[in-house]
Parts: C-alpha cells; structure tokens; sequence
C-alpha cells in the first residue's frame, strides 16, 4: 500500500526574468518502509520535490496525497501540525537548534507534541545509543562533529515515530567516511523501526545503498530503478 | 519549554545581549539621573516659597486671598478646629494673623508684613525660634515684636530698640504702638527678611483691633503631596465661608514653571529613548537575520508560528526589563549620593538662589515614582519594537528562510 503519492506535480517559479520549472509532472508512489533515494544534477529539483511532499512547499499543479489525506486540502496550521505528527526531517545543515544539547535537540519534536517526560526519556536515550551519540548527549551542537550533529538529527527525526522521514542531502556536509556511517545508520533504523525513508542525494557511495533511486533532470522523471 | 529556549538564546550571543543591556542601563541611569535631580529642585523650590513659611495649604474666609483685607478675620471656632485636626494628612495648624503696616524709626520707614502668631505652634511645627539670630524667643504674652534681618539692618535696627508701626486695622481703625525688638530672625528669602515683623497672637489682637480673630490658618502637611490632599478632603467639610487653598492655588507661577521645565526634561528624555530604542531594534534586527535560518528548521520541523513568536517576544523583553533593573539598581546609588550629598551651588549661584528663596543646594529627590516611571518607559518601548519581530516570525515561509 502506498504512503505517499503525488499525481502530475509540477511547481513553477516564475519569480525571476525565466519562468523555471523547478518539478514538472511527477507523479510516483511510494510504498511503507521504502529506503528511496531522489538523485539528479543540481537544480533538478531534488530539495523541490521533497519539500511539496512534506508539506512545506505548496505544487502550482498536480496533487501530493499522505497517509490517505490531501495536502492541498489543508491551511498553514493544519500543516504545520501534519508535519509535527507525520514526517521526520533532515536537512542539509542547521539542523539542530544550538542552544540545546543532544538529548533536548532529540527530545525536541515530542515535546511539541506533549508527549510526557518519562516517555521521552526512554525514548531519547534509546535513540542516542542507536545512533552512537550515548555519550555527548549532554553536549550542545557546537561541541560535536558534522557527523555527530547529523545522526542528532536523524535521532531528533525519529523519535516521534512519523510515519517517514525527508532528507534533503543529509551527507553534504560530511567527510565520506561519516557520510556511510550515516547511510548504515538510516538503513538500520529502517529496517528495525520500520520508518520510510526518503532522501536526496548526488553522492555516488550513497546511492549505491539506496533500494530505490529516482532520477530527476530538469524537474522531471529520468528513471526510478528497484533494485 | 519556550521560556527556557528564550532564557538561553539570550546568553548565547553574549556581546549582543551585553550590548542591548549596555544601552538600557545607560539610557536609564541618565534619565533617572536627570528626573531625580530636577526632581529634587523642584522639591527644593516647593519647600523653600511655598512649604516652609506659608505652607502647602492655608485655610481663609472666602475672599480672603484676592483682597488680603484684615476686615475677612474669622473666629476660630472649636468645630472648626476639630474639623482641621481631623482632617487626614494634617499634622496640626497654626492661625495667624496677617496684616500691613508701616514700620517707622527715626526718619526712615518701610513696608512691612506684620504677623501675628501663636508662638508655641511656630515654634512646633516650623522652628521659627531656631531661625532667631540675636535675642530670645517671643513667649505669648510678651508685648514685643521679632524681626526679620533684613529689616533690621535696613533700618539700622538690633535688638532692645524700639520699633513704632501704623496701619490700618479691623473695619477701617487705626493700628498704632510702639514695640521694642525682642529677636532678630533669619529668612533665606530677602524677600521675607525684609519685611517679617513677628507678634505674639495676643498683641496682634490688640494691635489691629482683631482680638480672637484671625486671617489664616497655616495647615501643617508632611510634603507638598499631603497639602494638596489635605486641602481636598477639607474643602469638602467646611462651608463656603471658608476657602482651602492648596500651595498650587497659592503660587501659579512657581507651578508654571515647574511645569515649563519638567516637559523640557520629558522631550530630552524622549530623544534618548528614541536613540536608544532604535540602537535596541537594530541590534534586534541583526538578530533576526542571523537566525533565519534556525527559525526555518523550527517552523518545518512543526514549531507553531505563535510559539516562535513568543519565544523571541520573551527574549526581546527579558533582556529590556533586565536592564531596566539593572539601571536602576546602578541609578539609585548615585541619586543617594546626591540625595545625602547635596552639590553645593557656587557663590554666584547662591546669591540668585537665595533671592528665590531657596536652599542653595542640588538635590536628588528619592521619590519612587521616578524609578518606576523609567522601568515603565523600558517595557513600553520593549514591547513596541518586539511587536516587530512578532509579526515577521508570524509570517514566516520555512522553504525561503532555509533556501537562502
Ligand atoms: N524559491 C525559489 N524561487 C525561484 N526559483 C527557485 C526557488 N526554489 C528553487 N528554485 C529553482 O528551481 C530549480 C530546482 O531547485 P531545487 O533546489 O529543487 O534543486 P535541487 O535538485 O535541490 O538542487 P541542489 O542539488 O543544488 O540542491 C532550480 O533551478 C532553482 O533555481
Ligand atoms: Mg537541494
């Protein structure tokens, strides 16, 4: 059964002198516990594509449709509190706010949701020891590694157990050695909690681990390999 | 959880933080600096024309102050008294009688303000007899005089000598004796001091043919504040037959000149709190593009907009209202000093002073309402510009904070 599914999404920015379409009707399906890598040049429309299907951004046309509901149906707050329940993200950089350690960072989104503290810190110290940062947990982001900072984030992205996880290019900041750490890490999370991951990527080491790889250029589908 | 957030996005950027407080404790220190000491000259201009000798509020027949006349002497009857006594505020009274005459030796004479006064009261409720510089204190039966010093080496005068005074007494009769000096008395005010001739209540009556009567009562308040109060609650108990007048009523122009100089003070404070505030909204603004980012990650990850919001709302107050503490507690110090040292005026300026009669020193005043008014004044100011951020942050597009 299909988690997500977007049917001819297209996002058009015609802000600048050139109208540019930065999605141009991409229609896919994605199944739970999917491990899907979105790749392409830069500007292929990667980060575009990731954003309408989790709620940030909105498509000029087509529809993105999650768990059954209609994003375009819903007004900003409606949104913003479908992200908080639904979807984990990783960015490319600042993911973590820096004036909490490991564990607030971590603990962060459930506190959004009222989850009650006993909870949370079973949680979050399971979290941690899964992604190897047991032991700074009390450090904030500016005493850790790229590498580090990351997999805080991939914690932080999991603890509410959405139903998926967007990542947008969680590696480019990495050294490739963390960068596979990382990969290894997202891929065991998938498999023992059973989220759905989807990322994007132009790291060749990356895609390699991927079980899914869709290819864009120039905001449309080049090809979607299952292997 | 907002609220811990806040507190620590304040110390993490400390210069920032220490620079907004910086500002505030400034700001504050100097305004309060200012209001305390003009304050405390107005105090000083109060206390010395209107507090000390007349006081903050008079009690007359009706009229009385408009033509001054000896023939509006009233009884001071025991309601009249009870209802004064009673009154909140007052401390005690004293009657007087007040009168023109013209005080003659030899070949020279000069206009005087011949007052008769229940001594002991005087002596009570303004230490009239620690004002005595050659001589002794009039006792109430003594048929003497004491004058001011002024007068006294006008007329070329000391004491044991003897002073004839005529004018007009009660209904039109004439007032007429020969006093000999008993006490010279000091007045700052040359003013005063030039004409002062005190009597003992008993020797007035015979003297201006009022006997019992009296033309005004001296209420005794502790500060300017409590006359005006007084003289409120008891305008409402006595008939009009009686006018209360409070030191306002009594001296417009000293009013209107405080009034001048404090909206002087109130547009000097304005510049620096608009030079201030703006200093604060562009350190705030800095804030808010450095953080554009992190605010981005926080509205996608499912922050509510209204709770961003409040978080930087309580960030931008805290610190405004921390250094408001902060610059009254460095304020308040230096408004004691000044307030149990007084700066003392040059030569100069003592003269000119002194003609007003006033107390040649600089004085901070202590009242609260000068602090508080300036710890009101940061928070409006505060609130205003974190309107700022509070509107912007409501509008957020997490994609766009986070693409640039
Ligand atoms: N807010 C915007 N306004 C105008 N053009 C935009 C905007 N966002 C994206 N674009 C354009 O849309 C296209 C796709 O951008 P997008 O960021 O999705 O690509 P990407 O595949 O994520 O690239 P990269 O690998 O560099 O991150 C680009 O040409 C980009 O310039
Ligand atoms: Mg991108």
């Amino acid at each position: 059964m299909s988690v997500i599914e977007t049917s001819h999404l297209t996002k058009i920015y015609d802000e600048g002198p050139v109208a540019v379409r930065a999605v141009d009707d991409v229609s896919i399906q994605i199944t739970e516990g999917e491990f899907t890598a979105v790749v392409g040049p830069s500007g292929s429309g990667k980060t575009t594509l990731l954003n309408i299907i989790g709620g940030l951004d909105r498509p000029s046309s087509g529809s993105v449709k999650v768990a059954d509901v209609e994003l375009g149906d819903m007004n900003e707050d409606q949104l913003i509190k479908f992200r908080l329940e639904n979807i984990g993200f990783v960015f490319q950089s600042y993911n973590l706010i820096p004036v909490l350690t490991a564990k607030e960072n971590t603990e962060f989104i459930m506190l959004l949701q009222g989850v009650s503290e006993k909870e949370r810190d079973t949680r979050v110290l399971q979290l941690l020891d899964e992604v190897g940062i047991g032991e700074q947990a009390n450090k904030r982001p500016s005493e850790m590694s790229g590498g580090q900072q990351q997999r805080v984030a991939v914690a932080r992205a999991l603890a509410s157990r959405p139903k998926f996880v967007l990542a947008d290019e969680p590696t480019a900041n990495l050294d490739s050695k963390s960068a596979e750490n990382l990969l290894d890490l997202m891929l065991q999370l998938n498999k023992e909690e059973n989220v759905t991951f989807i990322f994007s990527t132009h790291d060749q080491r990356v895609i390699d681990r991927a079980r899914r790889v869709i290819t864009l250029e120039d905001g449309k589908i080049l090809s979607d390999e299952s292997r | 959880m907002v609220l811990k957030l806040a507190w620590r996005n304040i110390w993490r950027n400390k210069r920032r933080t220490g620079i907004t407080l910086a500002m505030t404790i400034f700001a504050v220190v100097l305004s309060t600096l200012m209001m305390s000491i003009k304050e405390g000259v107005y105090e000083n201009m109060i206390s010395s024309t209107a507090g000390d000798f007349s006081g903050y509020a008079q009690v007359h027949s009706n009229g009385y102050w408009e033509d001054k006349s000896l023939d509006l002497a009233f009884e001071l009857t025991d309601s009249l008294e009870q209802k004064i006594t009673n009154t909140n505020n007052v401390e005690g009274f004293m009657p007087r009688v007040d009168g023109f005459a013209l005080a003659a030796v030899d070949n020279v004479s000069k206009g005087s303000m011949v007052i008769g006064i229940d001594v002991e009261k005087e002596k009570t409720f303004h230490g009239l007899d620690k004002r005595v510089s050659e001589g002794t204190y009039l006792t109430a039966n003594d048929d003497a005089i004491m004058i001011g010093d002024g007068l006294a080496s006008h007329l070329k005068l000391t004491i044991n000598d003897t002073l004839v005074l005529l004018g007009a007494g009660y209904h039109g009769m004439s007032a007429v004796g020969k006093y000999p000096i008993k006490a010279i008395v000091k007045f700052g005010s040359p003013e005063l001091s030039k004409q002062l001739v005190f009597m003992p209540m008993k020797a007035a009556g015979m003297f201006f043919a009022t006997d019992q009567l009296i033309t005004t009562i001296v209420l005794k308040t502790k500060n300017s504040n409590n006359g005006i109060n007084a003289a409120n609650s008891l305008t409402q108990k006595l008939n009009e037959k009686y006018e209360v007048m409070n030191w306002k009523q009594m001296n417009p122009e000293l009013v209107t000149m405080i009034e001048a100089d404090k909206s002087e003070g109130y547009v000097f404070m304005f510049i620096l709190y608009m030079v201030i505030g703006f200093g604060i909204f562009g350190t705030m603004l800095m804030m808010l593009a450095e953080r554009k980012r992190e605010f981005g990650v926080l509205v996608a990850v499912g922050m509510k907009r209204i709770k961003l919001s409040i978080m930087v709302w309580v960030e931008i107050l805290t610190v405004s209202i921390l250094g408001a503490i902060l610059g009254l507690l460095a304020a308040f110090p230096v408004c004691y000093y000044f307030f149990t040292n007084p700066i003392q005026y040059g030569e100069e300026i003592t003269e000119m002073a002194e003609e007003y009669g006033m107390e040649a020193v600089l004085r901070a005043s202590l009242a609260p309402h000068l602090f508080l008014e300036q710890a009101l004044i940061i928070a409006i100011i505060a609130s205003v510009i974190a309107i700022y951020p509070f509107i912007k942050l409501q509008r957020i597009n997490a994609v766009k904070e986070m693409r640039s």
